[in-house]
Parts: C-alpha cells; sequence; structure tokens
C-alpha cells in the first residue's frame, strides 16, 4: 500500500447548519432540502441520493417552506418573501414581497396552478403560477392569529390551514372559511399555552390530520368538521407531518427525534372500513425532527442534528439491496477544503468565512502507527470574512499558496498572498475582467498562472494571472448547449488538459493549448462525483455517484484497457454497497499506477498493476495481508487497498513532498456542539 | 409411570396452580384453573375451593370454557383425554379420547375448541382470533397466520438479534377479540401489534416498550378496548387499545406474572403468578382476592415437617419464611417470618435463609436455623427457638441464639419424649461438637423461661452428621463419619458406639413401637444397617443405595428411597418389604415426609395397609409434591366428586338465608315494577347510621337497637306495594310486637326450620311466610346478642 507521513488535521470546525424544510418532487425524484443559513440543496433520489445542486444562503433569508411546481422550486421564509430558485444557475431568480408579515408556510395544490401562503398577519394567498413568474391573485377571509401550515385537498377546491388553537378550511374558490376545528390544549402547565398547528394533511377523502404542539396526531372528518381520532404521540411537539402519494401512510416528526408512521388499514381481515392506526416508530434523530418526506418507498427526514437520514420501508423495497439499507447523509457531497500542494497549506471554506491554515511540521522518524512529534504546530494565517450578504459558494487556493478566489453568486474575489518570514500580506486584486461575475467553480492550474471560473451554461472562463495584472484569456463554451451548472472541474498537472463535468452527467475535456474542446466523454446515466487527469498519461480517472469508475485516455478519446477490465469483471459488491460518494481524487507522482480517492468513512489506494478484485475475494485485506508472511502476500493482494483508520473525511490529499494530508471531522463533535436535545425520562435515570 | 397394584403416584394437594392460565366463568363468579390431575374451580370473591373436578389420571394440561355453553368447560390432560364438565356442580359430562391428527376442515365450534386443546399439548403459544377466522401461532422467532378460509399460512420472522441489543424472542401472543390484530410480547420486554398480517409483504407492526425483561402474558380484554401484560416486574401493565400511550399500572402484585386471564364481562382480571398464587383484580383496580397455593422456591432446605398441631406441611416458602400448609384443605394456612428482616430483590445478594427447622413433639416449640455465607467473610448463624402461642395461635420467638455453633448446623433434632416435663434441643454441627440445648423455666435476669446451652459433647474430633433420638426420650444416637455413638441424654453418658465401616453414615433412624429396639443407618457405600440396641449388634444389614431414610411416626414402617427414585416401605423387624415401587417419578426424590391421616384407612390389603394411618408425600427433582393412593381412596373421592352439590361458593348460614333472600326479593320486585325509583338502600337507613355512627357508650342496649335495625331492614319495599299491602303490614305488626315477647324461648331448632322453608323460590303468598322468617330470625339474633 506504500507509507505515507499523514498530517491528522481536526482543526476544520466545520459545521453544517440544521434542516429547516424539505419538498420532495416525485415526477423527477428530487428533494428539495433548505437549512437553517438559507442554503438550498437538491438531491437525487434517483441517483443514489447524490447530492446535485447546493444554492449557497443569504444573510436574512431563512427559508421556512419550500414547495416544488412541476420542476419549479419557491420558496418562502420569515423574512416575508416568496423565493423561487434558478435551478441552472444555482441563484434565486426573483423574490416577491407577499405584504403579509412573515410567511409561515408555502403549498401549491396538485394541478400546479396556484400557490397559497400562509402568514403572521392571518391571511392566506393566493398566488398564480405564471410561464416566468407568480402574480398575487387574491387573499382568503382574514384572520385572528397567524397561519402556521397549510393544505389544498387534493381536488383545489379546498384548504385546510393550521392556526393557533385551530384549523380552518376554507373554499379556495370563494375565499370563505367553511369549518373551524378547534385544536385541544395540552394538559397540565401547558394548558394556558396555544397549542400550535404545526402540520396539516388534506386528504381526497376529505379527511384532514393535524399535528400540533402538544403532541398529537389528530385526524378529523373535512366534511362534517369532526374530531375523529386523535393520538398523543409525544409529551413535546409534532413537527412535521407528510403523507405517502397514494395516501396509506402517514409520517409524523416529532421533537424527541422520532418518526412516528401511521398506516391506512382495515381493522378486520375482510373488511373495508379503515382506520389511521399507528405502526412503527423510527428513531434515528437526536434532535427535533423538522422536515419530512414520504416517498414511494422510503421516509426521509432531517432536522435540528443536521443529518438527512433515508430509511427505506422494508416491504416496498428488495431485501438485503443497496436500497433497504439506512443512509445517513452528513457531509456534502463535494469538497470544501482546497489544498495548496506545494506550499503545504489548506484553504477551509465556511459559509460566512474562509480559514487559511499552515500544516505542521516535524521532523521525527518512527514505526508505522506511530505518532510524530510536532516540531511546529499548524498554524492558521488568515481569516477571511466575506463581503456582502450572499454565502460563500465556492473557493480555491493556487497549489503555490500564492492566489486564493472565492465567489459568491454576486462576485468573485481573488486575493494575492505574499510571505516574508513568519509575515503574511494579503493584498484583493482590484480590477478582475468584467465577465467574471459569479462562478460555480473556481480552480487555478498547477503552475499557478491560470484561474479557472466556471459559470452560466456550463462555460468557462480562463484568466492569467502574473504579479501586475489579472488578464481575461478566453471562454471555453461546450458544444452540447447544456444549461446545467458545472459542478467539478480538475486541470492537469501539466497544463494541457482541463476537464469540467456538470449536472447532466457531461464531462467535457478542453485542451488549454488549443483553448477549445478537446473531446466529450461517453455520457454515463450517473453523474460523476470526483474526477482528475492522470499527471503522466493523461488518463482521466473519473468516480460516479453509483460507486462505478472509469479511466479515460484523452490521447486515444477512449476508455482504457484497465477501464474496460474493471467494467467486465465489475467492482465488488462491498465497494457497491458503500453509502458515501468518493469526493476526492488524486494521484501518487512517485507510483504512477496508484490512484487515491476518499468517502466519508475511508480512504482507498487503487493500484492499477494489481489484479482486480472478485466476487468472491475478501475485500477488506489489509488486516489479514499484515498476518501473512511476506511472500503470500503478493498472492492475495488486490488492486483495491483500503484503510479506514480515519473516520469522517472531509479531504485526502497527497503533498508534493509526499506526506498525506487527512482533514477529520469527526460527528460527534458536530453532535456536542448541536443545542441540547429535549429531555426524556430513559429507564433507570 | 408403573402401576403397583393399586396403588398410584398422584399429584394431590400442593399441586401447582400457575402451571396454565386460569379461567375465569362467564358470571366471573367461580375461577377454574389446572392444578395437578384435578381442575380445581375457586370462588372469586371468597377464594374458597369450591370443588375438585377429579377423573383425570395424569396433569391436566388446559382448561377452557364451552364456547356453546358457558356452564361447561373442557379440560385436556396428559393421560390422552379431554373432559366435558359442568363446573358449577363438578359433574363429569363427557370422556372424548384424544387423537393427534385432527383434520382442520369442518370447522363446527365443538371441533375448534378440540383442535386448540389439542395442540395446546404440543405448542405453547397459540391462540385464534373469536371470529375464528385465522390461528396464530409463536415459536422462537416466528410468527405463522393460518387462514381457514383461504387455508393459507403468513409467516412472519423477525431477526434474532439487532445492533441495540434487542432479543426479539416470541414469549406470548394474544388476538384481538373485534379487530385483525395480533399482539406478541418479546424476550426483551417489547409488546408488537401486528396489523394486515394478510400480506406477504405489506404487514406491518407498532412496537410498545414498558417492560425491561421478558413479558410473560399479554391478553385483550373481551371488548378489546384494553391490552394486559405482565412479567417479571410483578406489575399489570393495561394498554388502551389504539392509544398505547396512555397505560395504567397495577403494581405490587408480589411475584412475577405468568398467566394472565380475563372474564368474559371484562370484570375480573386473573394473573397467575410464579409464586404459585392466583390474584383476582377488579378491572385493574384492586386485588379483590388472593388464591395462594404451596410455594415452591428453587429448592427446599428445611426437611418436609409436619407440624403436630395445626397437621399442616411445614417447608421453606417465601424466602426467609416457613410455610404452613395444610394437605387436606389445600390450603396455604400462614407464612411465618423466620428471618424478620427485608428481602431484598436482587440477584447476586446473599440473603438469610432458613435452613433448618425441627418441631418438638406436641408442637410447643419450634427450632429454626438460618445462615447467611457472604464470599469472604464467615457463616453468620442464627438458632431461634419458637413458642406456640395460644392466644395469637401462632409462634412467638422466645430465644435467639446468635452464632450457636462456629460451622454450619448439620443436623438439629428435639427429644421426642412425650411426657417429660424438659424438653431438650440437640444440634449438630460441622465444627465437631453437639450441643444439647435445654429450656430454663427461671433466671434472675431474664423473665420467662428461655433456651440455653446445656451440654456440649464431642467424640475424636470427628464432625457429627446426623443426630436421632428413640422414640422414649431415653437414647440419643449421633453419627460421626463411620462412628454411630449412643449417648444417654440424662447423665450425657457415651453409652456405646456401632460401626460398619467403610462408608460414612448418611441418615439415622430409630425404630418406633414394637421396634424401638433397632437403630437404622445409611451409609454412604450403599448399605442399609440395623442395629439392635438391646445386643448391640448388627441385626442385619443389606446392599441398597439409599438416599433418604425416613420412619412413620404412628407406625413402625420405615421408607428408604433410592437414588434412583425407587421406594422401599418396610418393618426393621421383618426381612421382606412391605411395599415396594420402582421409579415413582424421574429423577431423585429430594425429600419425603409421612403425614398422618385424618381419618384412618380401613385397608386390609397387605401391600396397603401402610397408608392406612399415614400418608407418604415427597418432593421430586423438579419440585413436585407428590404422594401415593390406594385404589379404594382413589373410588371414594370420584363418588364424592360425582354428588350433586347443591349451592354454590356462599356457605348456607342463617344469615345468609335472611340477606341473601331479602336482597333476591328486592330485585324481584323492582325487576316485576320496573318502577323507576330504587328502594333505600338498609345501610342508608336512619336506624342504621344511628346505630353506627352514635359513640359506644351512649347507646341503648343492643336488645333496644335489635329491633330498630331488624325494622329498617323490612321497610325497604316499593311504595308501589306498600300501599296495596299496607293492611296486611298493619297486622304483621302487630303479630311482630308478639314474637319479641317470645324471642328469649324460641329455640334454634325452629330457626333452622324456617329457614328451610324460606328457601323455595317466592310467591306473593310466600312473601308473608318470609317476612315472618325475617322476625324469627330477629329473635336469633337479639338472643345472641344479650348473651
Amino acid at each position: 500500500m506504500g507509507e505515507f507521513k499523514v498530517h491528522r488535521v481536526r482543526f476544520f470546525d466545520y459545521m453544517p447548519s440544521a434542516i429547516r424544510a424539505m419538498a420532495f418532487n416525485s415526477r423527477t425524484e428530487r428533494l428539495a432540502l433548505s437549512r437553517a443559513d438559507g442554503a438550498l440543496e437538491v438531491f437525487n433520489f434517483a441517483d443514489s441520493y447524490f447530492q446535485e445542486k447546493v444554492i449557497p444562503g443569504q444573510d436574512g433569508r431563512a427559508v421556512e417552506a419550500l414547495c416544488w411546481v412541476r420542476g419549479r422550486l419557491f420558496s418562502a421564509g420569515l423574512n416575508g418573501e416568496i423565493t423561487e430558485y434558478d435551478l441552472e444557475n444555482l441563484r434565486p431568480k426573483y423574490t416577491m414581497e407577499a405584504y403579509g408579515g412573515p410567511v409561515w408556510t408555502i403549498c401549491s395544490n396538485s394541478q400546479g396552478t396556484h400557490l397559497a401562503i400562509g402568514c403572521e398577519d392571518g391571511t392566506v394567498k393566493i398566488f398564480e403560477v405564471l410561464e416566468e413568474t407568480i402574480r398575487f391573485q387574491r387573499n382568503l377571509d382574514r384572520q385572528k392569529g397567524r397561519i402556521i401550515s397549510l393544505s389544498w385537498h387534493p381536488s383545489g377546491a379546498l384548504i385546510a390551514a393550521g392556526m393557533m388553537d385551530m384549523i380552518k378550511v376554507f373554499n379556495a374558490e370563494s375565499g370563505h372559511a367553511t369549518h373551524r376545528l378547534l385544536v385541544e390544549r395540552g394538559v397540565g402547565a401547558s394548558k394556558s399555552r396555544e397549542v400550535v398547528v404545526w402540520s396539516v394533511a388534506f386528504l381526497s377523502d376529505h379527511t384532514i390530520i393535524s399535528g400540533d404542539s402538544a403532541g398529537k396526531v389528530q385526524v378529523w372528518d373535512g366534511v362534517t368538521g369532526t374530531l375523529v381520532r386523535t393520538h398523543l404521540v409525544t409529551k413535546w411537539d409534532v413537527l412535521a407531518l407528510s403523507v405517502s402519494r397514494d395516501e396509506s401512510s402517514l409520517l409524523a416528526g416529532t421533537s424527541e427525534g422520532t418518526v412516528v408512521q401511521f398506516q391506512f388499514i382495515s381493522s378486520t381481515v375482510d373488511q373495508h372500513d379503515k382506520e389511521w392506526v399507528r405502526t412503527r416508530t423510527f428513531k434515528n434523530h437526536t434532535h427535533d425532527v423538522r422536515a419530512l418526506a414520504h416517498t414511494d418507498t422510503a421516509v426521509v427526514s432531517g432536522g435540528m442534528d443536521t443529518q438527512l437520514v433515508v430509511r427505506p420501508l422494508l416491504e416496498k423495497v428488495e431485501k438485503n439491496t443497496q436500497e433497504s439499507a439506512l443512509r445517513k447523509i452528513a457531509f456534502p457531497h463535494r469538497s470544501l477544503v482546497s489544498c495548496g500542494k506545494k506550499a503545504g497549506m489548506l484553504l477551509f471554506q465556511f459559509h460566512g468565512h474562509l480559514e487559511l491554515w499552515r500544516l505542521g511540521e516535524s521532523d521525527g522518524h518512527g514505526k508505522p502507527g506511530d505518532s510524530l512529534p510536532v516540531k511546529r504546530k499548524p498554524e492558521k494565517l488568515i481569516q477571511l470574512k466575506r463581503k456582502g450578504d450572499d454565502h460563500i459558494c465556492c473557493s480555491a487556493l493556487s497549489p503555490c499558496g500564492g492566489w486564493l478566489a472565492y465567489s459568491t453568486i454576486s462576485s468573485v474575489r481573488l486575493y494575492r498572498l505574499q510571505y516574508n518570514g513568519s509575515n503574511i500580506s494579503i493584498t484583493k486584486v482590484a480590477k478582475l475582467p468584467k465577465v467574471l461575475r459569479s462562478a460555480h467553480q473556481l480552480c487555478f492550474s498547477s503552475d499557478s498562472s491560470k484561474l479557472f471560473a466556471s459559470t452560466t451554461h456550463s462555460s468557462v472562463i480562463i484568466i492569467a494571472l502574473s504579479q501586475s495584472e489579472c488578464k481575461y484569456l478566453h471562454t471555453l463554451r461546450p458544444k452540447s448547449g447544456t444549461r446545467q451548472p458545472v459542478h467539478l472541474m480538475s486541470a492537469s498537472e501539466d497544463g494541457k488538459w482541463l476537464a469540467t463535468a456538470n449536472s447532466d452527467c457531461e464531462i467535457h475535456v478542453y485542451s488549454l493549448h488549443k483553448l477549445k474542446l478537446h473531446c466529450t466523454v461517453p455520457v454515463y446515466s450517473s453523474c460523476p462525483t470526483a474526477m482528475a487527469i492522470h499527471p503522466t498519461t493523461s488518463n482521466l480517472v473519473m468516480v460516479h455517484a453509483d460507486q462505478q469508475i472509469f479511466e479515460y485516455s484523452l490521447v486515444q478519446k477512449e476508455y482504457t484497457e484497465w477501464s474496460r477490465k474493471l467494467q467486465k469483471q465489475g467492482l465488488h459488491h462491498l465497494w457497491l454497497a458503500r453509502d458515501t460518494p468518493i469526493t476526492h481524487l488524486t494521484f501518487n507522482p512517485r507510483n504512477p499506477a496508484h490512484i487515491i480517492m476518499h468517502d466519508t468513512y475511508m480512504f482507498c489506494i487503487i493500484d492499477q498493476n494489481l489484479p482486480l478484485p472478485d466476487q468472491k475475494t475478501l475485500f477488506y485485506n489489509q488486516m489479514t495481508l499484515r498476518s501473512l508472511p511476506e511472500p503470500e502476500r503478493t498472492s492475495h493482494s488486490h488492486s483495491f487497498k483500503i484503510c479506514k483508520t480515519f473516520q469522517h473525511l472531509l479531504c485526502v490529499s497527497l503533498l508534493e513532498d509526499h506526506s498525506l494530508v487527512v482533514v477529520e471531522r469527526p460527528l460527534l463533535d458536530i453532535a456536542s456542539q448541536l443545542p441540547a436535545p429535549v429531555r426524556q425520562k430513559k429507564f433507570a435515570t | 409411570m408403573v402401576e403397583h397394584g393399586d396403588i398410584r403416584v398422584v399429584h394431590r394437594g400442593g399441586s401447582k396452580i400457575n402451571f396454565r392460565e386460569p379461567v375465569l366463568s362467564h358470571d366471573s363468579r367461580l375461577l377454574l384453573c389446572a392444578s395437578g390431575e384435578c381442575v380445581k374451580v375457586f370462588s372469586s370473591s371468597t377464594e374458597e375451593c369450591v370443588h375438585d373436578l377429579q377423573g383425570h389420571t395424569d396433569l391436566v394440561t388446559g382448561v377452557l370454557l364451552n364456547p356453546s355453553n358457558h356452564l361447561q368447560a373442557y379440560s385436556c390432560s396428559a393421560d390422552g383425554t379431554v373432559r366435558l364438565w359442568d363446573f358449577t356442580d363438578g359433574i363429569l359430562i363427557k370422556v372424548q379420547l384424544h387423537c393427534h391428527h385432527v383434520s382442520v376442515q369442518p370447522l363446527s365450534v365443538s371441533v375448534f375448541v378440540y383442535l386448540l386443546m389439542c395442540m395446546c399439548v404440543t405448542l405453547t403459544r397459540l391462540l385464534s382470533s373469536s371470529q375464528g377466522e385465522y390461528i396464530a401461532s409463536a415459536k422462537g422467532l416466528h410468527l405463522e397466520v393460518y387462514f381457514f378460509k383461504k387455508q393459507k399460512s403468513y409467516r412472519f420472522s423477525l431477526k434474532e438479534d439487532n445492533k441495540k441489543g434487542a432479543k426479539n424472542t416470541f414469549t406470548c401472543l394474544s388476538c384481538h377479540p373485534k379487530d385483525d390484530c395480533i399482539a406478541t410480547g418479546h424476550e426483551d420486554g417489547k409488546i408488537r401489534l401486528w396489523r394486515n398480517f394478510n400480506h406477504k409483504r405489506e404487514y406491518t407492526y407498532s412496537t410498545l416498550h414498558w417492560h425491561h425483561s421478558a413479558v410473560s402474558s399479554v391478553r385483550f380484554t373481551p371488548e378489546g378496548t384494553n391490552l394486559l401484560s405482565g412479567g417479571v416486574e410483578s406489575v399489570l401493565v393495561q394498554w388502551r387499545y389504539n392509544q398505547e400511550t396512555q397505560k395504567d399500572f397495577l403494581p405490587r402484585l408480589g411475584a412475577a406474572i405468568t398467566h394472565i386471564a380475563v372474564s368474559p364481562d371484562g370484570e375480573l382480571f386473573c394473573t397467575a403468578h410464579s409464586d404459585n398464587k392466583l390474584t383476582v383484580i377488579q378491572s385493574c383496580v384492586k386485588v379483590s382476592a388472593v388464591i395462594q397455593g404451596l410455594v415452591k422456591g428453587e429448592s427446599v432446605r428445611t426437611d418436609l415437617m409436619v407440624d403436630p398441631r395445626s397437621k399442616a406441611l411445614v417447608l421453606n416458602g417465601k424466602p426467609g419464611h416457613l410455610q404452613f400448609y395444610s394437605l387436606q384443605r389445600d390450603k396455604q394456612l400462614y407464612n411465618l417470618d423466620i428471618v424478620q428482616q427485608e428481602y431484598i430483590h436482587e440477584s447476586g445478594l446473599q440473603q438469610f435463609e432458613v435452613v433448618k427447622a425441627a418441631f418438638d413433639t406436641r408442637g410447643n416449640w419450634l427450632a429454626t436455623v438460618e445462615e447467611r455465607k457472604q464470599k469472604d467473610s464467615t457463616l453468620e448463624l442464627n438458632l431461634k427457638l419458637w413458642a406456640y402461642d395460644e392466644q395469637t395461635q401462632s409462634f412467638v420467638l422466645n430465644t435467639t441464639v446468635s452464632g450457636p455453633h462456629e460451622a454450619r448446623i448439620t443436623a438439629m433434632c428435639f427429644c421426642h419424649t412425650a411426657d417429660s416435663q424438659t424438653t431438650m434441643l440437640v444440634s449438630a454441627s460441622q465444627d465437631g461438637h453437639f450441643k444439647a440445648w435445654q429450656l430454663e423455666s427461671n433466671h434472675y435476669f431474664y423473665e420467662g423461661p428461655f433456651w440455653s446451652c446445656d451440654f456440649v459433647g464431642a467424640y475424636h474430633s470427628l464432625v457429627p452428621e446426623c443426630c436421632c433420638f428413640s422414640a422414649d426420650g431415653s437414647l440419643l444416637a449421633i453419627s460421626f463419619q463411620e462412628v454411630v455413638t449412643v449417648w444417654s441424654p440424662a447423665s450425657w453418658e457415651l453409652l456405646t458406639t456401632l460401626s460398619q465401616p467403610p462408608g460414612a453414615i448418611r441418615d439415622l433412624c430409630f425404630g418406633r413401637q414394637s421396634c424401638s429396639k433397632y437403630l437404622l443407618g445409611t451409609t454412604a457405600k450403599n448399605l442399609l444397617c440395623c442395629w439392635n440396641l438391646l445386643t448391640c449388634t448388627l441385626e442385619w444389614s443389606t446392599s441398597m443405595d439409599v438416599s433418604l431414610l425416613l420412619s412413620d411416626p404412628l407406625s413402625e414402617n420405615m421408607a428408604a428411597f433410592c437414588s434412583h427414585a425407587g421406594l422401599f416401605v418396610f418393618k426393621p423387624s421383618e426381612p421382606r418389604p412391605l411395599f415396594s415401587h420402582k421409579a415413582i417419578c424421574s429423577g431423585k426424590v429430594t425429600r419425603a415426609v409421612f403425614a398422618p391421616r385424618e381419618e384412618m384407612l380401613e385397608s386390609c390389603e397387605e401391600s396397603s395397609q401402610w397408608l392406612n394411618r399415614s400418608q407418604l408425600y415427597f418432593l421430586t427433582q423438579y419440585m413436585d409434591l407428590m404422594t401415593f393412593i390406594t385404589k379404594a381412596e382413589e373410588d371414594r373421592l370420584m363418588a364424592s366428586s360425582k354428588r350433586l352439590v347443591i349451592d354454590d361458593s356462599v356457605a348456607v348460614t342463617p344469615f345468609y338465608l335472611l340477606l341473601g333472600k331479602h336482597r333476591q326479593q328486592q330485585q324481584e320486585k323492582q325487576d316485576r315494577s320496573f318502577s323507576a325509583e330504587r328502594n333505600q338502600l338498609p345501610q342508608g337507613s336512619v336506624a342504621i347510621k344511628e346505630l353506627l355512627h352514635t359513640p359506644a357508650h351512649v347507646l341503648p342496649s343492643a336488645s333496644f337497637l335489635c329491633s330498630m335495625f331488624v325494622r329498617s331492614l323490612l321497610i325497604s319495599v316499593t311504595d308501589k306495594e306498600k300501599k296495596s299491602e299496607e293492611e296486611e303490614m298493619e297486622s304483621d305488626k302487630e303479630e311482630e310486637s308478639e314474637c319479641e315477647m317470645e324471642a328469649s324461648t324460641m329455640g334454634q331448632g325452629q330457626t333452622a326450620e324456617a329457614q328451610e322453608t324460606a328457601a323455595p323460590a317466592l310467591t306473593k303468598a310466600q312473601a308473608r311466610e318470609l317476612r315472618r322468617v325475617k322476625k324469627l330470625d330477629h329473635s336469633w339474633l337479639s338472643s345472641l346478642l344479650d348473651s
């Protein structure tokens, strides 16, 4: 496997923010998710739950509710605005003031023609969805007290609105309230407090289901306006409800971190009168479950503990498959760390600032597994705060450590870093070319002479950097005419090639000498999650969300022999069963046959010279290899060498001095920084 | 079991009543439970046993009400029969032979019940829905539901254990009476409610978790509104069906719950407990009756003994207690707290245990030894002597000797003399000494008599193992390994030594009555020896692997149990055994006792004569109490059980007749008149209030009050009838005063006559008669009060 000196970095205090709202589009199988810092993420459930798009947040924008209308995504927040997002440019398309105070909820009818929002001032406002924008249509009868939750009846004629202490049913045509359902307050001390109806669901058989702050899930008859059943689910709040598409199952998320399933079941076998019965309880969260989605096969939940949990419903999926495993998505599926390989520096990207660190040094020698004494401690050189309200969407550090760039959705900033001894000076490059307004990805060439920035329609702007000025060189455009943003960009070590990958799964390779498109890699159905160009052979290695690995020769413009062999033989099932994508890929300059890649739970060195493992071989064989005597090892080893010593990895990179940088962020550290969960009495406490 | 002539080994008395689920009758007045070879019918209100349904010849393995006739019950037994009983009268109606292959297709109710019972024997957990559409069974990690109509079964499996340490093995199950819902209990304390189980994949369940260790029983109430569960925690938990977050608890039921039964009207619950107890509970609120059987722990450290006064069997009961169990009435009499310390329910904790107990001949004194051995600390020993107190009718602690010996006490016995003034107790210990304890009547410091050590003896620093007094108390035999020493208790002189090496003496026993010159002993080297004390020589010896030797105190018979559970009953003077029986039970016999009979048997057959005066009870390895029964006795019992019983649980007393019939009459009248207004209850009348709430010292004499009291009972007639019968009442009152005059002269015999006349059902004409009866009764009451 090779021996490395490892910098084990644990000073990246990355803190994901809490999940606030969720909306699942079952037609496109995309899940939109909003976080407490206003960021939006889109996951593609059809493609191994890959985090396809990230729209960075903005100060003062708190998304309270999300809603898909066909392929369009709308959000509403407590700043009183409705926002539609441009998913191609990863930015808000427009915002519209609702003039009703903070907006608590947004909901579209099943036809996708209208949006209803619930406001603090007690109005339900109906907006018409037009081709390009939305238009205010009218207010429903104004109520006393805020509207917390809304749900359209599938016919579109009725709207149920959850309020303080009550649920109101409106006729969407006339705008008049037809029913007022009083929700009982909690018992004891909470008797004096208003009960908040956090969530309502209006089913096609005119059943209304509500979840409230007294911990009840209540089933109402929407025709007569009477209470049918009360299920006391928790002592605390029921924060979210979600109904499956066929309306046979209902989920309720609580403050205890549990998700309770209710099913619409006939009480006796041969009869048809069905009722809602509480069945299963899932406990995958430590904190409040704020957002829930019920897909056809799984329960998707998220909340204060920042993890997105996909819990498959075992009766809906095949047993013991990829699909039937529980998934917890804790880290973003893209790199937040950029490494100045030559300078031994790390750049950490937070949503509000950047941190530049110099790695520590050690001159000690030790046996494998020893921890060496540190001669010089790692040092934080710069903490750079961003300007403006928009959060940072991408950043890059040049390999020499002399340049630093970041971008928000509104601007790109480039800085020049100069070191003299222990002093460091940072100067902003004042005049950037006008074309460079915002970037989805930033990347420096290996000699730090060029900056590549990807912008709209997957085009890449090349900027030449020099001491005196920076000059716009060229714009590279793909021929496919795609409108999707680039999410991966990689320049070759020799400065010849640049590869970009976008959300349409297209990979374009440009020749930097000719400044034009060299080739397009055949499109594979799954999105690439990491790619890199080999420094010597100029082969492009790609790893996709479904864990497949490809190697494409840029010279011959075809898949290499090794790649074909790998595809023919198939990857080991344990490799395919991993549930986090490979997020970073690098090569070992000393051994050209080695590819180093990592996901959250392991890093792996693929040795292209060794035989590929077949399905029967022991896949995780490092321990057994170590126990074998030297001569037998070669016969047992295969090309995948996997190390799980380091966990919860954010970055694994190889420096020029052949030492390995491993950036860890233990999930326990994240959990310890979360606010305290609701107190629960446990057995024997 | 091997039959020997006409003597059979049976479970009789003291058998498990928690073996199978108890059954409550339709009106919830009677409680049926399998107990040994009979089905016991208890009254759920008075705790008394109403009948034994006898007829099975082996363990009863299940009891079930007949769904088509709620006055009948089925019982099945390991003898291979299913019997149908009229349990209110205790009559056997039908015997069906058990066959193992029952076809499932014909589904009449009786066949269905029958099927259930057949399978009960093989599968422990099995239940059907009330409509009989499906049958559910659970075994290990699998739940199987069989639908009769579709003839299709569905099988659901759970994982053995998951990462969170859950143990998913099924322990019990119950079907909801109305909905299609099956509740299952699991080893880790979870309860799962299964629904939608007519689908292979879309089945679903919800989980309830309160119990911290295995759920031993779950049960839906008949209406299906509640679910009851119980386990080791000895707490009955009541879950609201469909509102499982609300639950009620009935804690402190005393011991782990093993079964739960609910009466068909849902009024009463009955829980069976691991300490052989049935508890009747009124709607999960309060315990209304406790039926306690013979408590059987892990082992019996004390011997089985018979209390000479109450003739009750005495042995270890609850931890730190001795229980007195009446074998004749098959009922626990009381528990005597020996240790008098709080018992802490925690595993691994060493606590004081009663290890030895002995009664003197007349039952005036009880000696107990308790010990506690903790790891790396010295043995703690207490010898306690209890005197029988005539007034409280129980034993009172007289003397506590802490640390009577340095090491464990091996044997202890009282002197058997019936006439001597002094009582003596001898205790032998592993420290190599034996001590004689005597009652000292007076001491300048203490008041009353107390026990003190009189003599300490030893023999060549060997360890004394057994001790035994001769029947007349003139000799004391103590065995020191291979040597038997015979002492005179009067002078503490070593009279002689007997020995028969090799092998240490294991048991020692003097012969009784005509054989009192013999001393018998068994050795570890499988030898049974008999010494003649007159000649001090070995009379005879035989090679026999005797594990237990005991003598019948009422005859010269001795019983020897072999280690392979064989039994020989013999007289020391005769070479031939009176009775022998191979393999009376599986495993070894650990304890045995001769219990005197209440009435002697008149058996003349030679082989069963030894059972005439006393009965031999023994405990098997599995803590089953068993005894021997003769054919004649069995026939007599069977005959008596078939006798028609006139009335149910409540004993017929004059007071019962008075009040009961009165109440019945009231009821009938109410029904007849359909009047909305309620009669004033006698409790609420002014007279009763006056009687009960006035301080005793200002009350007038009882005879004065009595007439008021009785009158208050009489007035409670509805207004309508009052009007129609006003004239009658007037004349009655005149009569009444006359009767009062006669009151003291009336005899008991007359009242008894009156009861009989009052007993038949009431017509209008008889109402007058009845009223007369009440007056009669009043006189009887007042005569009692006067005396």
